[in-house]
């Protein structure tokens, strides 16, 4: 039996769903919050978003769709277009072809996993701005945010966890 | 058959995952491609983030809004806690600035009178745009802020931005409705400024830590702790005079600035026009026409 049009758009949108979420860390990310000393421990929320993705729902959050985050959180940050872009496009790439190493062990497994490849990905993104600035900048809040981002991983990943069981469960 | 079917299916996944492998490379060969061309300063890259700026302030103007009421209680809340403190504060301050205020307006009646004795020709009130700060993603490499008002605002690259009467920063990036503020703490910023009290000038530049330092301190100078530090008359890019921050130490051969205002307590802004060259970050600085021929 054929679905009826309605259950098909249903699902449909449910597949941008990680997307949209992954966006929505995006923008968070990007809002000011006017407290002091929190400027400098800013999280990278979409790298949590485009792990989390990659391993469980690696279908829904392809490599395109990474890039093209990253692609819009260096048009935000004002970093160099492309170097977020790869960034969270390797992130992808990694956890994705380990996903099946991960879905099998337990959580703290993939947290030591996320703090190992985010302190790669933070030290790419400073190689990548040293060599387009020709000076390296100073990793002190890079260093802040990485810890900043590997403390608040499992307050995130357990919220997306819950917006996968709460609304892609069957899709 | 099955077998058949099976080795079919075999085939179709080594596909699939050949295809993927190729969107793979080319999303990291576009990424580096991305790279080289912003390095290259195309104009088509500026124009891209421009319009993706627009496209996406003003989802970030609607959800900055709760965002910004958060901050206000929680800041109401730590006010509460040194309310004591602060009023005593504000007493002995209040107190001061009444013995200025007579300083001042005594000063300003002796001004005028001058102006009047030499035909002074005064500097044109400066038009200005006042802006809310809608963006703030700190990445750790820069100090920029995103703005939601563009050049359909009348807003330009170059301009000066302003909190109160202090000098924050500059326009960097300018969109239809959005701009880009460079803070003066970013790594891409130079500003011309002198030490008010000793006249020195120098450049002020920032490396993206709170405090920016002062590079290219002309003469032998005699800089105090404290010392208040505003823009000078060189490049004419902003007029003299605006306040930017105090010296904070000077130990080691380093100056460090502390700014008036930091990064996060800034909600609205003022863009403010002079009618002067700015600066321009990223194009040809157009010749700087100086007003009134005050300098010779």
């Amino acid at each position: 039996m054929k679905p009826s049009p309605w259950v098909r758009m249903d699902a449909w949108v449910r597949h941008f769903i990680p997307f949209g979420v992954t966006l929505i860390l995006l923008f968070a990310a990007a809002l000011p919050t006017h407290l002091p000393g929190i400027g400098g421990i800013a999280p990278m929320l979409p790298m949590m978003g485009v792990y989390y993705w990659a391993i469980y729902r690696p279908d829904l959050l392809p490599a395109w769709s990474a890039f093209l985050i990253g692609l819009l959180y260096d048009v935000l940050s004002g970093t160099p277009m492309g170097v977020y872009a790869l960034v969270l496009l390797l992130v992808q790439g990694v956890a994705a072809s380990r996903r099946r190493f991960f879905l099998a062990k337990t959580f703290m497994v993939a947290w030591w996993a996320f703090s190992l490849l985010a302190a790669g990905a933070v030290v790419l993104a400073w190689l990548l701005m040293a060599v387009l600035n020709g000076a390296p900048s100073d990793p002190r809040p890079l260093l802040s945010s990485y810890l900043a981002t590997i403390g608040l991983f499992p307050l995130f990943t357990w919220t997306l966890a819950r917006t996968q069981m709460a609304l892609l469960k069957d899709v | 058959m099955r077998v058949k079917q099976s080795g079919t299916l075999g085939r179709l996944a080594a596909l699939r995952l050949l295809a993927q492998r190729f969107t793979f490379l080319s999303l990291v060969a576009a990424a580096v491609l991305l790279m080289l061309l912003g390095k290259a300063d195309v104009l088509l890259i500026e124009r891209t983030r421009a319009l993706v700026i627009d496209a996406v302030t003003p989802v970030l103007d609607v959800m900055s809004r709760p965002a910004g009421a958060i901050a206000q209680v929680v800041s109401q809340v730590r006010e509460l806690a040194s309310l004591r403190a602060e009023n005593a504060r504000l007493r002995a301050e209040n107190e001061r600035l009444m013995h200025w205020q007579t300083v001042a307006r005594h000063l300003e009646d002796e001004n005028d009178v001058l102006h009047q004795q030499l035909n002074f020709v005064p500097d044109p009130d400066p038009a200005f745009i006042t802006a809310r700060v809608v963006g703030d993603t700190d990445s750790g490499f820069g100090q920029s802020l995103l703005l939601n008002a563009g050049s359909r605002d009348g807003v330009r690259k170059g301009q000066a931005v302003l909190s109160g009467e202090t000098l924050v920063g500059y326009v960097a990036e300018v969109g239809d409705r959005s701009s880009r503020l460079l803070l003066l703490t970013d790594i891409n910023a130079r500003l011309p400024v002198m030490v008010e009290s000793t006249h020195t000038r120098a450049i002020l530049a920032g490396d993206n830590r709170d405090r920016p330092k002062l590079s290219y301190v002309a003469g032998n100078p005699n800089i105090q702790v404290g010392d208040r530090v505003v823009t000078s008359s060189s490049g004419a890019a902003f007029p003299p005079g605006l306040p930017v921050g105090v010296i904070a130490s000077a130990a080691d051969g380093t100056i460090w600035v502390e700014p008036f205002v930091h990064r996060y307590e800034l909600e609205y802004v003022a863009i403010v026009d002079y009618g002067l060259g700015g600066i321009l970050p990223f194009t040809e600085k157009p010749p700087p026409r100086r007003h009134g021929g005050a300098e010779n």
